[in-house]
């Protein structure tokens, strides 16, 4: 039974992953990746990771894919031209790598260089993966990484307000949404150089400046040979 | 279940996903390509997890789940960021740090 | 004082002279220059006079003194000393060269003021009276080496005197070339006497020369031929005979005194003070001789048909140089000593006579613009004409004395030195006739416009704007020009007093070596050459017979130049030079020597010099190893900098693939 459950939940994660490798509207991708999520979550609770799975399920495919929608319904979802920039070489180079990488996971994995797998898995005891036991562990073992993972969450939220907010001043009517992006050299005045004394109020600090007064040369001395 | 067989899948999702961010030329489309990366190795330390029969392999994913929603975060404020200032969202297109 | 103190001194005065001179030119203004560089020579010639006196005043055996001041290098076979000698060869040499350069002194001091560059020049001639006095002091191979090559340093600056002549800096550049070929030929010949004696010291290589002779006879030969280079080179010898004639670019004193008394007669004291090793190789030997006798059998045929004057002169000085060496190759020391020493005088005086000639003209040295000076310069006249006749060889001046002496040895010697016996009396004739032939056009005859200005008026004729008198290009009198004043000896008193002392010295010279009568020169020269293998005992006919040949000749050869010249105002020479234009053409272009030396060396080394920079250095090293290595670099940096296409997915997939080569490396290593 449980590896039917395998089989199916499997085969999802598959065919999700490869839609989302492969799917050319994004929109489709973002709904290729739930499928993926959710098929994962299914096999996460196959390997009794219960908390995990639920985790995955509200967090992951329920936030950040929704956050992922809306996104792509902003940006547009214009498809993507046929021909790489890079050139099909680069498309076929990529495969090909990939494809080498998948190898290498493979023989690595079944091969017998990974003589720690073990065939079964430890002995299952009660209370593996429920809330508690994660919560448990959490708050004692793993209390430095729950810690500076809540501070990774407050950083990057920082961040993409930082990144996403629109700058100070004019935006142009006939673009609203466009963010108005100055040239620096545009929006200082004639003269000036941006320093800290312009700032101030000294607009011009150096021209007052004289070159310094040329010293009247010596009156050549009649009687000195030029040459000897 | 043998392992095995989790981290056959985890393996073929992963390399799925690399070959989606070396081949697709949308951001969006790469960072969900990354997602699947994550997802991969995720399944990876919940198998090894339920292998060695503690928790310590969920705890490693909720961090991961953890660091890549911030990194969703970051990566779709950047082609927000992006769109608004009429750059082609288009990888490619951005190659102003050539040599 | 020690005869080496007295050597010493004489030696610090000239340099003292060109350092303060040299160092303080813009303090010292013209005249005081003068001064120093003149005393200068006058303490030089003092110390060397108490040299001399003091060096006979030892005993007989006393008379070679080394004195040692510093040991530079004692490593080995290498014994390099600053160290002089003091013996009666060197003795005589520097009495020679102190005097002679005295006098020129006191001639340029009136000769060359008004020139802008009257303190550089006597810098420069002190600084040469310093290297040659350390060429004929030298202990060693390695000073005489050192005084040799600043000799002819010395020899380039005052050819080159007037710098901006480009006439001048041209002929000052072959001087110093050919002086410096000379010079590898001394270098390359140390080496090879080095090899088997072991020692750099002089005495201590002739007290080794009859081994030298028995075991290393081949190296010897080989680095005495070389030697011989050296000296050619210097004593302007054929085939190194091409810069003297163009040397006459510089002032005339420095013609007097470099390239008539002193400097091209090193080659002369050269083979005189290696005659032990000569003596111990024939062949060598045999090469100086013939080598000299060519040169002045050739020198004389084209003095015959040069119409400048100075030149004239120059190759009369190769003419007679290659008497002296003749002789001393020979072995016939004493009468070729003999010959330097007369033949400083006469030359140095023939040559400050020409430069106040050469004054009245103008700086025109062309003699067929010179006519009828007798009246206008008397003074230089009479100097001229007693030259002339020492020149000539006629009794009883000095140039009488010592020419038969060489030829008279030659004659004892026997073999085939008959025909270099011959051959000097014919030259002997042409001397006489070409130097005569000078006197004559110059003197004789109506008055040129310059002679008849300086009659009319009393002042010397300057020309309307000065030129180069070889090419005719307009000059200045700026500084690298020659001044605008032109002294004569009539009116500068201290050309008068030089010129007077030479010409007095021109004529009682010879009183030191009259053969059979007075014998105070070989005397006096006895302890350096008394270890000579070559002795020679003159037979009272030969002698006679001798003296009386060449005074015939002399005098013979001034009677054809009277009638040629004086009489018929060369018209007889017109005549013979249409005759035999193929022979008048062959002296005139100097026995195509030049041409010869240009396609035999100076092409060959210009198409190498053009070769290299061409292809080798453009091809090979700028294209091959600097453009090459350049190439490959930037082909390197170019194939990295490829990676850096700024493609987010290349990077991508750089990572991929290395992660994929870590995977690998794991999985092998695990296995």
């Amino acid at each position: 039974m449980a590896a039917v459950f395998f089989f199916i939940a499997g085969i999802g994660a598959i065919a999700g992953a490869i839609g989302v490798a492969t799917v050319k509207n994004p929109f489709y991708a973002v709904l290729a990746l739930v499928c993926h999520l959710l098929s994962l979550a299914a096999l996460f609770l196959l390997l009794r990771a219960e908390f995990i799975a639920a985790a995955q399920v509200v967090v992951y495919a329920g936030a950040v894919m929704v956050l992922y929608v809306f996104v792509v319904a902003y940006v547009g979802s214009d498809t993507e031209p046929v021909r790489p920039a890079g050139g099909p070489g680069l498309r076929a180079a990529s495969i090909v790598f990939a494809a080498l990488l998948a190898v290498e996971l493979f023989i690595a994995v079944l091969g017998s260089g990974l003589k720690g797998i073990d065939a079964k898995g430890a002995p299952y005891n009660p209370g593996f993966g429920t809330p508690g036991a994660i919560g448990e562990l959490l708050l004692t073992r793993f209390l430095f990484p729950f810690e500076a993972a809540s501070f990774l969450l407050l950083m990057a939220a920082v961040g993409a307000v930082v990144l996403a907010r629109r700058r100070g001043g004019l935006s142009d009517p006939a673009h609203p949404d466009e963010e108005y992006v100055q040239p620096i050299a545009q929006s200082l005045p004639e003269g000036q150089f941006g320093t800290i004394a312009e700032g101030v109020g000294d607009t011009n600090p150096t021209a007052s400046l004289q070159p310094a007064a040329i010293t009247a040369r010596a009156e050549a001395d009649p009687d000195d040979e030029k040459g000897w | 279940m043998n392992i095995g067989w989790y981290l056959t899948v985890s393996a073929l999702v992963f390399s799925i996903g690399a070959a989606g961010v070396l081949t697709r030329r949308s951001p969006l489309v790469i960072l969900l390509c990354l997602e699947l990366m994550l997802n991969a190795a995720n399944l990876a330390l919940i198998a090894f997890s339920r292998m060695w029969g503690n928790g310590d392999g969920q705890i490693f994913a909720i961090i991961v789940m953890v660091v890549a929603a911030c990194e969703v975060c970051i990566g779709l404020g950047l082609v927000v960021a992006m769109f608004r200032r009429r750059l082609p969202i288009d990888v490619d297109e951005m190659r102003e740090l050539h040599g | 004082m020690s005869p080496t103190t007295a050597a010493w001194l004489a030696l610090a005065f000239p340099l003292a002279g060109a350092i303060v001179n040299g160092l303080g030119f813009k303090v010292f203004k013209n005249k005081t220059s003068g001064v120093i560089g003149t005393a200068a020579l006058v303490g030089a010639f003092v110390f060397a006079v108490i040299a001399f006196l003091s060096l006979q005043g030892r005993g007989e055996e006393g008379r070679q003194v080394v004195s040692n001041l510093y040991d530079y290098a004692v490593v080995g076979t290498i014994d390099a000393k600053l160290s002089i000698l003091v013996d009666p060869l060197s003795v005589l040499m520097m009495l020679v060269v102190s005097g002679v350069s005295m006098l020129i002194h006191v001639y340029s001091f009136a000769y060359m003021s008004g020139d802008r560059g009257y303190t550089r020049f006597f810098a420069y001639l002190n600084f040469f009276v310093f290297s040659m006095l350390l060429l004929v002091l030298a202990a060693n191979f390695l000073i005489l080496i050192v005084g040799w090559a600043f000799v002819g340093a010395a020899s380039y600056l005052l050819i080159s005197f007037w710098y901006r002549r480009t006439t001048a800096t041209s002929a000052g550049i072959k001087a110093f070339v050919i002086n410096h070929v000379g010079d590898v030929g001394l270098t390359l010949g140390t080496f090879f006497i080095l090899k088997s004696s072991h020692t750099l010291d002089f005495l201590g290589t002739f007290a080794q020369a009859k081994e030298i002779g028995a075991h290393h006879h081949g190296d010897l030969t080989a680095g005495l031929i070389l030697l011989l280079v050296g000296a050619f080179a210097k004593s302007a010898q054929i085939p190194f005979h091409t810069w003297l004639p163009d040397a006459m670019e510089g002032p005339t004193p420095v013609s007097a005194l470099i390239h008539a008394a002193t400097m091209v007669t090193a080659g002369v004291y050269l083979i005189a003070r290696m005659h032990p090793l000569f003596e111990q190789s024939v062949a060598a030997a045999d090469v100086g001789t013939i080598v000299g006798c060519v040169t002045l059998l050739v020198a004389a045929t084209i003095g015959m048909v040069v119409t400048d004057l100075k030149r004239v002169i120059a190759y009369s000085t190769m003419s007679q140089i290659g008497y002296m060496i003749m002789a001393v190759s020979s072995g016939a020391y004493v009468a070729g000593l003999f010959h330097l020493m007369t033949h400083a005088f006469f030359k140095a005086l023939l040559f400050m006579s020409a430069g106040s000639v050469i004054s009245a003209m103008g700086g025109e040295q062309n003699l067929d613009k010179m006519r009828g000076f007798k009246k206008a310069m008397p003074f230089t006249y009479g100097c001229f004409v007693i030259g002339g006749l020492a020149l000539a060889g006629v009794p009883p001046f000095s140039g009488f004395f010592s020419k038969d002496d060489i030829l008279l040895v030659q004659a004892e010697i026997g073999g085939w030195h008959w025909i270099l016996y011959v051959v000097g009396y014919i030259t002997a004739l042409m001397t006489a006739f070409y130097t005569w032939r000078m006197i004559f056009r110059a003197f004789h005859g109506e008055p040129n416009e310059q002679a008849q200005t300086l009659i009319d008026t009393g002042h010397v004729w300057h020309a309307h704007e000065p030129t180069n008198p070889a090419s005719g290009e307009v000059e200045d009198t700026d500084v690298g020009f020659p001044g605008p004043e032109h002294h004569i000896a009539e009116q500068a008193f201290g050309m008068k007093l030089a010129m007077g002392t030479l010409a007095v010295l021109a004529t009682v010279g010879g009183v030191v070596g009259i053969p059979h009568v007075t014998t105070w020169l070989e005397k006096f020269l006895d302890p350096t050459f008394a270890g000579s293998t070559i002795n020679y005992t003159s037979s009272d006919a030969k002698l006679t017979f001798g003296l009386i040949l060449g005074a015939a000749l002399g005098l013979l050869g001034i009677f054809i130049a009277y009638t040629f010249y004086a009489k018929a105002n060369g018209e007889a020479a017109q005549r013979i030079q249409a005759r035999l234009p193929f022979l008048h053409k062959l002296f005139v272009n100097k026995w195509y020597f030049d041409e010869l030396i240009d396609v035999v060396v100076v092409r060959p080394f210009a198409w190498f010099g053009r070769f290299g920079q061409q292809t080798f250095e453009r091809i090979f090293v700028n294209g091959t190893l600097v453009g090459g290595t350049s190439g490959l670099v930037r082909a390197g940096s170019a194939a990295v900098r490829a990676l850096q296409s700024g493609f987010l997915r290349a990077y991508a997939a750089l990572l991929v693939v290395g992660a994929g080569a870590v995977i690998l490396y794991f999985l092998i290593q695990s296995s």
